[in-house]
């Protein structure tokens, strides 16, 4: 900072340097394609000259006099022997030498036209700098079509551009007559310079930063030795950056063209060294160049030039100034752990030795620091370096004593301690396409290898466990701690904008669990009850139990309360409700009628519409919201464990024999599809006899069609029902099904009754063969079996047909998800980008980056959908049902469902008495 | 041929042009300048039906399936 000013950049501008700027700027010209001499020196005008800047910590730079580190690099330059065209530019020149007279160097329009279009570039200019390009684009095209100069009459034949580098132009005449001459770039550069500066703005060039003349190269920038620094590597060999071997190639070219050119070689020969270093430059700048073979390393990798620098995901913009390699951060494989809390993460004690956090001496945990140091890098909880009030850094892997740094630490130091139990780092999985993509957790330090994490957080990082792996990042002072801790946590994230309900609940197992726990049947003994409710992390006194004698027995719905918070009240359908038939509200044959008064569950059974994640207006979405974000992470805590603790200790697990179902249930399933296909023959059978009826708008082929699918999925539907009815409802597999936890009811008929209709393109099979799909059926067969319908249940086996049918649904659903997450991942970039800095101000209006107004209100009705229910702002009913006093709220309660209050009144009188 | 009226549309909202002083009391209120407002082409069926000239600011009272009715306003350009 000693050498250069501060100043603030206000903007920056892109010009081409002129040969003035590039020798202005120049400490020392090179022309020496040697590097070092036999010495190892570097040679006076080689590539490696000590006045380009050092960048070896023992010399001084022989311009500034720095030291390597302070001394930023100068440039120097290279006088070319003859002009090249600047590959970045040969469009433009082409462009520009299409629409001016080679002899005055006037734009090629008459003096009028000219004249209005300065005037119109005027005004767009600096103004609308799009419409300024799309001016010059107009000029250009039509300035290109003449051939005659308006201003001097001489004659210009059209020119052509060929890729990447050379120009043509005809030499009048037509068919035999002409010829294609090339023009060469003195020829170009003397072109450019005769025209106007004004007119080389028509055409699109600002004359002063970029005169056209400068796109055609008479001397090149050496960059210095800082840019392209040597490698050194293991073997001791010096391995040369791809850009000190590119300029190597240009200055052997240049040298040769001179050595041509003084001994007075032939045109033809010169004319071929030009090109080489032509060609040479030309990869210098962009080693992908259209129309040049890519420059190779002897290795036969391509050389990465200037260009390929900037290019692309690892370039410089997209690699290094939009994303950045970060300290303090970890990667690893996640795998599930129940036990830990919602808000943590499992971190291996390997990480946690790494990862460090700055930790200020004070007098409270001087002894604590001191400790810390004394058990040094390799012991775990110690600390990794520590910061001396001057600001010098101890590195304690290299201590001789740790013992006696410990003792110099007091008030001022920083202690760079070891990551443990209760730090607070943000985790995250990529693609981070939304806020919960990053969320802040607490830190459990555990053995093995993998970041643990609990499985009810999967869903906003959208993880699971076959492989995935996360990245942490260790805030590094206390205010990004601070940060962490009240924004970012886990629980400040439960509920999601996006459906007005929260993201996070309970999942799979915890489901299941939940349910087996919380039905009528479940009955329990004073030491199952305790090693539930330990598990739970409940400390407090075991509730009465609810049956007294003979012996004292309690409900699982009674430990369950135990941790819903007081004041909470719900009532709502559980997911194995919907569907039984003759249940009434209140009155559910299998208890799934979920009633919670005051943090008490009273009736029904806990499933995934009550406690699943994703499931807005559950019972988990209100302790969450009424209770607060705590409360809620509290419940899904210690809730969930003894869910799953109870599933633990009744085992829970599926056979095949859950899906067995009665012979004779089988026999009339079997039934039912003989008699449907036949019925499907028949119709067939008509139809090719020409006897269908199309309704209105219909062809006989659609009609068919639509006849049999119509009848095959009514098959299925039937043959489905017939199935789950006869299933075993006990069984675990159709306990997955009915809670919502895993499966639908559908996948278990597939697997004991029928498959089903295979489709693909939205319809029946009909692609592979002509007219058929395989060769075992006829031309034209259009029966159930030849077009895809399984008959077969997963139980007892596809034929081959079948299994083919079904691999060629599976294949068509793997094939729409890859292209659909592509195409959806392209379009959700492009949508952030475009909204990023749209933001709600205190007005409740919607603004962008420069406070101009994109809505009034946000949503236009101004509400946070994440402290909505699935969008609805206010739930009248629920408010009205927590501010009345409870004798009104049994009223109208009773009112709404227009039933006897007396009914109401029993039931929980009967309940209350059990708790 | 008869006219189609644009406004009678079901799916153009109410557009009311906005006098001087109200529009002037409006960008007072919602703290902009005229700039800041999205724009509305002086060429727009709506915009000539209401006779606005370029400077004007319209209203627009919209039905909100979330709000019932909301308001927005137009700069013409
Ligand atoms: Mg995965
Ligand atoms: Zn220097
Ligand atoms: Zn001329
Ligand atoms: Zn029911």
């Amino acid at each position: 900072m000693s050498v250069a000013d501060r100043k603030v950049v206000r903007g920056i501008g892109f010009g081409l340097l002129s040969p003035e700027k590039i020798l202005r700027q120049s400490v020392v010209e090179i022309n020496s394609p040697e590097t070092y001499d036999q010495d190892g020196l570097p040679v006076p005008g080689g590539l490696m000259d000590r006045r380009l800047g050092t960048v070896e910590p023992s010399q001084r730079c022989e311009t500034c006099g720095a030291r390597a580190g302070k001394c930023p690099g100068h440039f120097g330059h290279i006088k070319l022997e003859r002009p090249v065209v600047h590959p970045g530019l040969a469009k433009k020149v082409y462009e520009t030498l299409s629409s001016v007279c080679k002899e005055c160097g006037r734009i090629k329009l008459p003096e009028q036209e000219i004249e209005e279009y300065t005037r119109q570039m005027r005004e767009l200019e600096g103004r609308n700098p799009n419409l300024a390009k799309a001016l010059s684009k107009a000029i250009v095209k039509k300035a290109s079509q003449v051939t005659k100069c308006p201003h001097c009459g001489t004659i210009n034949n059209p020119i052509e551009f060929e890729r990447p580098t050379t120009y043509f132009e005809s030499s009048g005449g037509k068919g035999e007559g002409s010829a294609l001459l090339r023009i060469p770039p003195t020829e170009i550069r003397i072109r450019l310079e005769k025209i106007k500066d004004e007119e080389a703005r028509l055409l699109g060039w600002d004359p002063e930063t970029a005169r056209p003349e400068w796109a055609i190269l008479t001397y090149l920038p050496v960059p210095p030795i800082s840019m392209r620094p040597a490698i050194t590597l293991e073997t001791g060999l010096r391995s040369e950056d791809d850009l000190t071997h590119k300029l190597v190639d240009i200055l052997r070219a240049n040298e040769k063209l001179h050595e041509h050119i003084s001994s007075g070689a032939p045109q033809s020969v010169i004319d071929d060294v030009w090109e080489l270093l032509q060609y040479h430059v030309t990869t210098y700048f962009d080693n992908e160049t259209q129309g040049a073979p890519s420059s190779r390393h002897r290795s036969g990798r391509p050389l990465r030039t200037l260009a390929q620098r900037l290019k692309g995901k690892e370039g410089r913009f997209r690699g290094n100034l939009l994303g950045k390699r970060v300290d303090f951060s970890a990667r690893s494989v996640i795998s599930p752990d129940p036990w830990i809390g919602i808000n943590e993460v499992g971190v291996p004690q390997e990480i946690a030795k790494v990862l460090t956090v700055p930790e200020p001496v004070t007098n409270l945990n001087l002894q604590e620091m001191k400790e810390l140091v004394r058990r040094g890098p390799k012991n775990y909880p110690g600390a990794n370096y520590i910061v001396r009030p001057n600001g010098m850094m101890v590195d304690l892997r290299y201590a001789k004593d740790t013992n006696e740094i410990a003792e110099e630490i007091g008030v001022g130091f920083v202690v760079e301690r070891h990551l443990r139990d209760g730090d607070v780092v943000l985790f995250n999985r990529q693609p981070s396409l939304h806020r919960p993509s990053i969320m802040g957790h607490v830190v459990r330090v555990l053995p093995y290898r993998t970041f643990r994490l609990n499985p009810a957080v999967c869903p906003p990082y959208n993880a699971d466990f076959d492989g995935d792996e996360m990245n942490l990042h260790v805030p590094q002072g206390k205010e990004a701690e601070a940060e962490a801790k009240e924004m970012l946590l886990v629980q400040n994230h439960l509920l999601s904008p996006r459906f007005g309900g929260p993201v996070m609940g309970a999942l799979q197992d915890f489901i299941s669990g939940g349910f087996m726990l919380t039905r009528k049947s479940v009955l329990l003994e004073r030491e199952e009850a305790m090693d539930l409710l330990y598990a739970g992390g409940y400390t407090g006194p075991l509730p009465p139990p609810a049956i007294t004698s003979p012996k004292e027995l309690w409900t699982g719905k009674q430990l369950i309360s135990l941790f819903i918070p007081g004041g909470i009240n719900f009532q709502g359908r559980a997911n194995s409700c919907t569907g039984c038939g003759g249940c009434t509200l209140d009155e559910c044959p299998s208890d799934g009628f979920v009633v919670v008064k005051d943090g008490e569950l009273l009736m029904g059974v806990l499933d995934k519409k009550t406690i699943g994640a994703s499931v807005p207006n559950s019972l988990l979405h209100f302790i969450i919201k009424e209770a607060g974000a705590d409360a809620g992470r509290d419940f899904m805590d210690k809730a969930f464990k003894v869910m799953l603790r109870f599933s633990e200790e009744n085992g829970f697990t599926v056979g095949l024999r859950d899906l067995e179902i009665p012979p004779s249930v089988r026999e009339e399933i079997k039934k039912r599809i003989g008699s449907a296909l036949a019925e499907i023959d028949q119709a067939i059978a008509a139809y090719k006899r020409g006897e269908i009826m199309a309704e209105p708008g219909k062809t006989p082929e659609e009609e068919i069609e639509d006849t049999i699918m119509s009848k095959l999925t009514k098959l299925r539907d039937d043959v489905g029902e017939l199935a789950a009815e006869n299933m075993d409802h006990e069984s675990h597999s159709y306990v997955m099904a009915l809670t919502g936890a895993r499966g639908s009811v559908l996948n278990l008929t597939q697997i004991s009754a029928i498959v089903g209709q295979q489709s693909s393109r939205g319809g029946r099979i009909v692609r592979g063969y002509s007219d058929r799909t395989l060769p075992v059926f006829d031309h034209g067969d259009i029966s159930a079996k030849g077009r895809g319908f399984v008959e077969s249940s997963f139980y007892e086996g596809l034929d081959p047909i079948e299994f083919f049918f079904h691999a060629v649904t599976g294949r068509e659903g793997l094939v729409d998800t890859a292209v659909r997450t592509s195409q959806s991942g392209y379009m959700q970039r492009r949508l952030i980008h475009a909204l990023e800095d749209l933001h709600v101000e205190y007005d409740g209006s919607v603004r962008g980056a420069n406070g101009e107004l994109i809505e009034l209100r946000y949503g236009e009705d101004g509400v946070d959908p994440a402290k909505s229910n699935h969008g609805v702002a206010l739930d009248i009913d629920r408010i009205i049902d927590m501010v009345m006093k409870e004798e009104d709220r049994d009223a109208i309660t009773c009112f709404k469902r227009t039933r006897c209050s007396d009914r109401w009144a029993g039931k929980r009188g009967v309940v209350s008495d059990q708790a | 041929m008869t006219r189609l009226d644009v406004s009678k549309h079901v799916l153009v909202s109410t557009h009311v042009l906005l006098q001087k002083e109200e529009a002037e009391r409006v960008l007072k209120e919602l703290g902009v300048t005229l700039d800041d407002l999205p724009k509305i082409s002086a060429r727009d069926p709506m915009a000539k039906y209401v006779k606005a000239k370029k400077g004007d600011v319209i209203k627009l009272i919209r039905k909100s399936p979330t709000a019932g009715q909301s308001l927005a306003y137009r700069v013409v350009v």
